[in-house]
């Protein structure tokens, strides 16, 4: 009795852990970076935080969408890193107008997240494998087409996309906050959205409701491409330089703030608001790390424990709720 | 006690909450008999099973194998005492060979070293025994479904089995597979083993047992010598009880229009079924479990695909190769496992009710919320869906409640033709009444339906004719002066099969 008790205890304690937790952190992330860098408050540098927060915000929203339905995508970076040289190319070597070499780099990313898709739906091929086998194959494309070189000389006009503000606040945040703002419009208003939870829940209910699932699959990857390749265009404008491992690892950070924001690996469970934080935690502690100076090797250890807690504690407070 | 008798249950009782699976069970199982079980589906047959095996432990009662005594089991010591069981699911792993599954977590070794040579021969010395012929080096992969089970068999053999349990053994077999396995049976039992054998086929509880027991709502009804007995009596002692008049009365609304015809409809596990419904009939699917019933409704509904054989709605060919196709035409199926096939848990209860027709209260994909709210409702006060508001999530509503929330999602689309697939599995009855009615109410507004019930009180009760399946073959049609639990029982066990 007392034990069951104390279990009852622990059980609402992670709910309310995952419900506010995440804030907390948040909070607490920034006393600690205010209290060891004089710079982390000034608001020069909290415009900073946010700029950089900016392209693993876009990126999120197609990741949630991928969680949700209970798969993954870990071809985000080198997505990014693919059209950061296709845009770069077209741009710096073929002369193109910015806005198509912006058009043509985002059909590239969209098509790629609908072949995921096609693929994951079809082939019945596990996410992890199939967007593992891509990752490694568009990494590869980047330093085909660029030659391993970084690629530059972009037009004047294109800079403002990631370096522009308007008033104090810059333009990249402010495409964040438009494509944060339709991935909770998607989830919350449209029907399709509705579906994102109930394949992610269960698939076979949901075919059964007469959920057309395969078509569900294809939208939600080609969403992530498609964002993918917005936060891969603000990051050439921001760097003005094309590089084929400008993406590398970047899944990582962005499937990290994900799932701190709440949304669950197993999918069918998340909100768009809460993966806000997630992905503020990650750009505060990116930037806490550089200006506290630590060595962006042990950065990288850092990053590594902070995804395995949030993905070992999604799965513990599962295990605890499964086992109710 | 008598010598001869080798496993003896006393007053073993069973239960869950709300059920009571085993009632005060006495058994006696003599030495070297083969002594069938039988019972309709949910008597109680393999509650009783698992008690020997130690899968489960009775709330109260004895266990005595040869003499010792047990309050319960558990795997290791049941094994220990020498019984067996061939489930029908077979505990085998393909990519290995016969030998190495025979002795699979029990390997002969020398050292640390898998001593194969002599698992080969331990193997063909049991299959010398049975005079079977398989070869031991053989994957278990390339084996048919009749020698997986003969390897099944051996295995129990090598573990010394002096009680082998044989759970519906010849539900996956073809016709010449079955001989085998009945020769199988003999040659255990010259051998000395004793075979505790249970089947639906009452045909072969004749041709193999010697006694026969029959088990009905987790009781034991009667232990027959099955040379003293015969089939009618069987099937009378196990259907026994006298319908109760527990359903609501229905004025009969069927018109003469056909709404659905299935001609020589086959796919997925079914053949050759062709049927008709009428607009305003309640038809029963009768059978027993994996008689087809619910494969032949998932050709219906577009859910698998069909091989031949055609469907005809409405007067039109029609061909779903989806339930989203289905649904379009108006086909709803409520399917079986409401947990894993109905319900959205994590879902709210208006998520749940509006998912099927989610796209049509939406312009320009944007959801209308009133609109879901208000079929939401509406369907909450007409299923009395018992829940404080619309916003729980269907994990925390009761099993009947549940139930309720997947039926109302399928009337929300408005179909003509709704499909239940055992739809009161596992609720109670207050929720099994108010289904009832609904379905009175269903075909009293002009809707057809189709009801797949393992329940033969239900079926007969709420149909208006009743076909019956086995093994996915249609094997009768009963009109509603017809209808009888012996009738039923007699069509769902038929064991003819297919020439193959």
């Amino acid at each position: 009795m007392h034990q069951k008790l104390k279990e009852r205890v622990i059980r609402m304690d992670l709910a309310k852990v995952r419900k506010y937790g995440i804030y907390i952190a948040l909070i607490v992330l920034i006393i600690f970076f205010s209290l060891n860098s004089n710079a982390f408050l000034n608001p020069g540098n909290l415009i900073n935080i946010a700029r950089q927060s900016s392209m693993l915000g876009i990126a999120a929203v197609g990741m949630a969408f991928v969680l949700l339905l209970g798969g993954i995508d870990l071809s985000i970076g080198s997505q990014i890193s693919l059209v950061n040289i296709i845009g770069a190319w077209l741009m710096a070597k073929a002369g193109m107008n910015p806005i198509f070499a912006i058009l043509i780099s985002l059909t590239v990313s969209t098509s790629i997240g609908f072949m995921n898709g096609w693929i994951i739906a079809n082939i019945k091929m596990p996410p992890l494998i199939v967007t593992l086998a891509s990752l490694t194959i568009l990494e590869g494309l980047a330093f085909i087409i660029s030659g391993g070189v970084p690629i530059f000389g972009f037009p004047e006009s294109f800079s403002v996309i990631g370096q522009g503000y308007v008033g104090f606040v810059p333009v990249p945040v402010i495409i964040m906050i438009v494509i944060m703002a339709i991935g909770a419009f998607i989830l919350n208003k449209t029907y399709f959205g509705r579906y994102f939870y109930a394949v992610g829940g269960n698939e076979e209910a949901s075919e059964l409701s007469g959920i057309n699932v395969k078509r569900v699959k294809y939208l939600v990857y080609t969403l992530s491409g498609l964002f993918a390749g917005i936060a891969g265009i603000v990051m050439l404008s921001r760097t003005n330089s094309g590089q084929a491992i400008a993406g590398k690892g970047f899944e990582l950070d962005v499937l990290t703030a994900v799932v701190l924001g709440g949304v669950s690996i197993t999918g069918g469970y998340g909100k768009i608001y809460n993966v806000v934080a997630g992905v503020l935690i990650m750009g505060v502690l990116s930037n806490g790390m550089v200006l506290m100076n630590i060595d962006s090797y042990y950065q990288l250890v850092i990053k590594g424990l902070v995804l395995m807690f949030a993905v070992g504690f999604d799965s513990y407070q599962r295990f605890v709720v499964a086992s109710d | 006690m008598e010598d001869n008798i080798i496993l003896q249950l006393k007053n073993i009782t069973k239960k869950y909450p709300g059920v009571t699976a085993l009632d005060n069970v006495s058994l006696d199982i003599k030495k070297g008999e083969v002594h069938a079980l039988v019972g309709e589906n949910g008597a109680g047959k393999s509650t009783l099973i698992k008690t020997c095996t130690g899968a489960i432990s009775p709330n109260e009662g004895r266990i005595i194998v040869e003499g010792n005594e047990f309050s319960e089991m558990n795997p290791k010591l049941s094994e220990g005492n020498g019984i067996s069981v061939i489930y029908q699911e077979f505990n085998l792993v393909g990519e290995l060979s016969v030998a190495e599954n025979i002795f699979l977590g029990n390997a002969i070794r020398n050292g640390i070293v898998i001593d194969r040579e002599k698992m080969i021969e331990e193997s063909q010395k049991i299959f010398d025994q049975l005079k079977i012929d398989i070869n031991p080096k053989t994957l278990v992969k390339n084996l048919t479904v009749g020698y997986q089970q003969i390897v099944e068999i051996a295995k129990a053999l090598s573990k010394n089995a002096k009680i082998l349990i044989m759970d519906e053994p010849s539900a996956p077999l073809t016709k010449s597979e079955l001989k085998h396995l009945f020769e199988m049976v003999d040659k255990l039992k010259k051998q000395g083993v004793t075979i505790i054998y249970i089947s639906h086929r009452l045909d072969e509880v004749f041709r193999l047992g010697d006694r026969v027991t029959v088990i009905r709502d987790g009781e034991k009804i009667k232990t027959l010598n099955t040379d003293e007995t015969n089939v009618d009596e069987l099937i009378n002692l196990m259907v026994g009880r006298e319908l109760k008049e527990t359903f609501p009365p229905r004025e009969c609304n069927i018109q003469d229009d056909i709404l659905l015809e299935a001609n020589h409809l086959t796919g997925n596990g079914v053949y050759d079924c062709s049927f008709k419904v009428k607009k305003g009939e309640v038809l029963g699917f009768g059978g027993l479990i994996g008689a087809g019933r619910t494969e032949l409704s998932e050709l219906v509904f577009g859910y698998s695909k069909i091989e031949s054989g055609e469907i005809i709605y409405k007067g039109e060919k029609i061909s779903p190769k989806s339930p989203e196709e289905a649904i379009d035409y108006g086909i709803a199926l409520v399917p079986e496992d409401r947990k894993q096939q109905g319900v959205l848990l994590d879902i709210d209860i208006k998520g749940n009710i509006s998912m099927s027709i989610l796209q049509r209260i939406s312009s320009y994909s944007v959801v209308d919320k009133t609109r879901e709210i208000d079929i939401s409702s509406n369907y909450r006060k007409k299923m009395n869906i018992k829940t404080p508001n619309l916003e729980q999530k269907v994990k925390n509503l009761s099993g009947g409640n549940q139930q309720k929330v997947v039926i109302a999602k399928w009337l929300a689309s408005n179909p003509d033709l709704i499909i239940l697939d055992e739809p009161t599995r596992g609720i109670d009855v207050g929720a099994k009444f108010e289904i009832y009615k609904l379905i009175n109410q269903l075909v009293a507004e002009g809707k057809t339906i189709i009801l797949i019930s393992s329940e033969m009180e239900e079926l007969i009760g709420m149909s208006d004719r009743i076909m019956v399946l086995a093994e996915g073959e249609i094997t009768g049609m009963l009109q509603k002066d017809e209808f009888s639990q012996e009738k039923i029982l007699n069509y769902a066990s038929k064991t003819e099969r297919e020439s193959d």
